[in-house]
């Protein structure tokens, strides 16, 4: 049985109408896409893509939720399989208490493993540790005749990478084979440091690089002139269990829960605008004291600050925003997000929160990140004007060799795609011979015209 | 730290069940007939929540297999604490009641199956004195409607079972809960048009494990015993005219 409903992504911007299975176990997933063959399916988890990644307009869906269990773990190494539907949050609650942390994690854990391999997805570690991508073992993915194929790094290595990242079009990723690392406790040491100014920020993450585990800046968009790109970088580790204070060090794999709020309604649009933007990040960046070392935070607060509120992307209103990210190579990142600031500053589309990050290599095919910096933008929806915006800062980013992040894109063009991931033609002849029927596709594969 | 054994382990509400009494850290032992599947959910509880869970191979209409799975259940899992009766056969194609052969299923499967396996279960705890006996029925069960009447029927039979052993197992402090469910939202639910108080098989199983003391009849959720109320009140020649 099926459901058809008006989907969106997480941003609200993107939205579609799909027919919805939801099957309770993999043998009926199998069935499902084997005998609807005239339709083409995507996977969806929890839907938290920002865009058109999990959307298929009048074609199919395969919600992974009930998809959710686990297979097997093997305490000696880490190395955990479990149901392509089970949520980071299920894997921390279970492992932390026993001493495991996820090897790689984005900034929400409210994200299905399934769906975070498929947007092969990175965290504050990936200068360390490489995306998530680089702990995965091996993988099972559900072909369109109903067929399981596993893969790995060294069992057809071709499919899994074309898969990792591949944004769910190789097929329904089903299985997910993955080292988790070994933890002391449950918290981080951080320490924060203010950054005058965009180089600032570059060159002393790029100093502590070796230093810190994990590793991020929030920076000021709005901000101008010599303190154009002024951040907090907010930097730590993994807290050994003699870091701890005695009353934390008694039981230190537990963390305390955070009790959440939901956000039921849409804010009024006006809630967040320059004004109101540019007050909050002066009071946030300018009474904060330059350092401050050796915060010991959990590791809820620190990875997932923004889960404690739910729905808080209603927050930008039933207009929705847009989320855009980039990454420039080591070689130009100052001189291109230089430019990229100035230009949204010229354009007066004002970003709420840009987050900095350091990246270390990447994987290839449509995995996203590459060696340099990657700077996160939110625009609330304002219209075609931020669209235009959004284009200028595409070839921005062209013409410093960098490239934007699919599982945040909502609205990026075919042509601009292919310049930004010159490994598109490798990946699309192995997608064209793991289905050749088209049984996988999206609104965002028919947008970026993957499958042309 | 309670032993139960779940019969019929892979339906969704038995699934979430499960997890209730695991995340108790009782020890469980699951039996179904998709040996793969009943092996997955053990694999996931256990490491899930540590405690041991075993399964068993158990063909619901395999009525000759029943006194050798209860003896080989009892040798593992001496002493039982609780069974759940979960096997189900969901009905819900359009014209299965006027099928006469799967009309026979479907009583057999919902309620011949329960009396095969129950009735020695009942035996074991009447000498036992303790434990309990969960039966997940249906308000469908509450009345007869043309539109799924053999599955109402065996349904309701099964809730007619259960209270005969309720008030025999009573006086030898044994607990035996019927519950009626009405619509939850699983793969038999899924993309239904007109249905209404569709709870999660989280919050069922969240109220089954609360009320596992308290013998009885008890409706998922609680609004149901009015509304069956009142269907049961309309007289059948109003009833017959309806389209209910």
């Amino acid at each position: 049985m099926f459901v058809e409903r008006k989907l969106n992504g997480w941003g609200r911007y993107s939205s579609s109408w799909g027919r919805v299975y939801r099957p309770e176990k993999l043998a009926l997933a199998a069935s499902i896409i084997k005998f609807q063959e005239e339709l083409s399916f995507v996977g969806r988890g929890q839907g938290r893509s920002y865009g058109d990644a999990a959307l298929n307009l009048d074609q199919g869906l395969v919600l992974t939720q009930r998809l959710n269990r686990f297979l097997s773990f093997d305490p000696a190494t880490g190395c955990l399989e479990c149901e392509a539907g089970v949520t980071l949050e299920e894997i921390l609650t279970v492992f932390v208490p026993r001493g495991w942390f996820l090897p790689v994690t984005p900034g929400t854990k409210f994200a299905s493993i399934g769906g975070c391999v498929a947007c092969d997805v990175h965290g504050k570690n990936h200068h360390k540790d490489g995306s998530l991508g680089n702990s995965i073992e091996a993988i099972e993915v559900l072909q369109g005749q109903g067929e399981v194929v596993r893969c790995s790094p060294v069992e057809q290595p071709e499919f899994f990478w074309a898969t990792v990242g591949g944004m769910g079009l190789t097929g329904l990723i089903v299985a997910v084979k993955l080292r988790l690392r070994p933890i002391e406790t449950a918290y981080i040491k951080v320490d924060y440091e203010r950054a005058g100014n965009l180089e600032e920020a570059v060159g002393l993450m790029e100093e502590g690089a070796a230093g810190y585990d994990y590793s991020v800046a929030w920076m000021d968009c709005v901000a101008g002139g010599s303190s154009l790109g002024r951040s907090l970088l907010i930097r730590g580790n993994h807290a050994g269990r003699s870091e701890l204070r005695p009353g934390l060090a008694a039981s230190p794999l537990n963390a305390p829960s955070r009790s959440s709020i939901n956000l039921p309604v849409d804010l009024p649009a006006f809630t967040l605008n320059p004004l109101s933007l540019r007050v909050f990040n002066g009071l946030y960046f300018g009474h904060s004291s330059r350092v401050k070392n050796s915060v010991v935070l959990d590791y809820d607060r620190f990875f997932y600050p923004l889960d404690t509120v739910r729905q808080w992307n209603r927050m930008y209103g039933s207009r929705g925003f847009l989320q855009y990210q980039c990454v420039i190579p080591a070689e130009n990142s100052l001189a291109g997000l230089t430019a990229i600031l100035k230009q949204l500053h010229r354009n007066r589309c004002t970003s709420f929160l840009g987050v900095l990050k350091r990246f270390g290599r990447g994987n290839g095919y449509l995995s996203f990140p590459l060696e340099g910096f990657t700077l996160s933008l939110d625009f609330p929806m304002r219209g075609d004007r931020l669209l235009t915006c959004l284009e200028q800062v595409d070839d921005l980013v062209i013409r410093h060799g960098g490239r934007v992040y699919l599982a945040k894109d909502a609205r990026l063009s075919p042509r601009s795609f292919r310049q930004m991931y010159p490994d598109f033609p490798r990946w699309q002849q192995i997608k064209r011979e793991v289905d050749p029927s088209d049984r996988f596709s999206s609104d965002l594969s028919r947008r970026l015209e993957l499958t042309a | 730290m309670s032993r139960i054994l779940i019969l019929g382990a892979t339906s969704p509400i038995a699934r979430t069940l499960a997890w209730e009494f695991a995340g108790c850290g009782d020890e469980l032992y699951l039996a179904g007939r998709d040996r793969e599947e009943i092996q997955r959910l053990a694999a996931d509880i256990t490491i899930r929540f540590g405690t041991a869970c075993q399964t068993h191979y158990l063909n619901a209409l395999d009525f000759q297999s029943h006194p050798a799975f209860i003896e080989s259940v009892l040798a593992q899992l001496e002493p039982l604490d609780g069974v759940v009766f979960a096997i189900g056969h969901t009905g819900d194609q359009p014209g299965e009641s006027m099928d006469p052969a799967l009309a026979l299923r479907i009583v057999e499967i919902n309620y011949t199956s329960a009396v095969s396996l129950l009735a020695p279960l009942a035996n074991y705890f009447e000498e036992q004195g303790r434990g309990f006996l969960m039966g997940i029925s249906s308000v469908a069960g509450d009345r007869g409607r043309r539109s799924n009447y053999a599955y109402g029927a065996s349904k309701g039979a099964l809730s007619l079972y259960l209270e005969g052993l309720r008030h025999r197992l009573d006086r030898h402090g044994v607990i035996v809960l019927t519950l009626k469910v009405g619509f939850v939202d699983t793969s038999m639910t899924y993309g239904k048009k007109g249905l209404f108080l569709v709870a999660s098989p989280e919050k069922v199983a969240r109220l089954a494990y609360a009320i596992r003391g308290k013998p009885g009849v008890h409706y998922f959720p609680r609004f149901w015993r009015f509304i069956m109320l009142m269907i049961r009140f309309i007289p059948e020649r109003l009833f017959n005219r309806m389209d209910l």
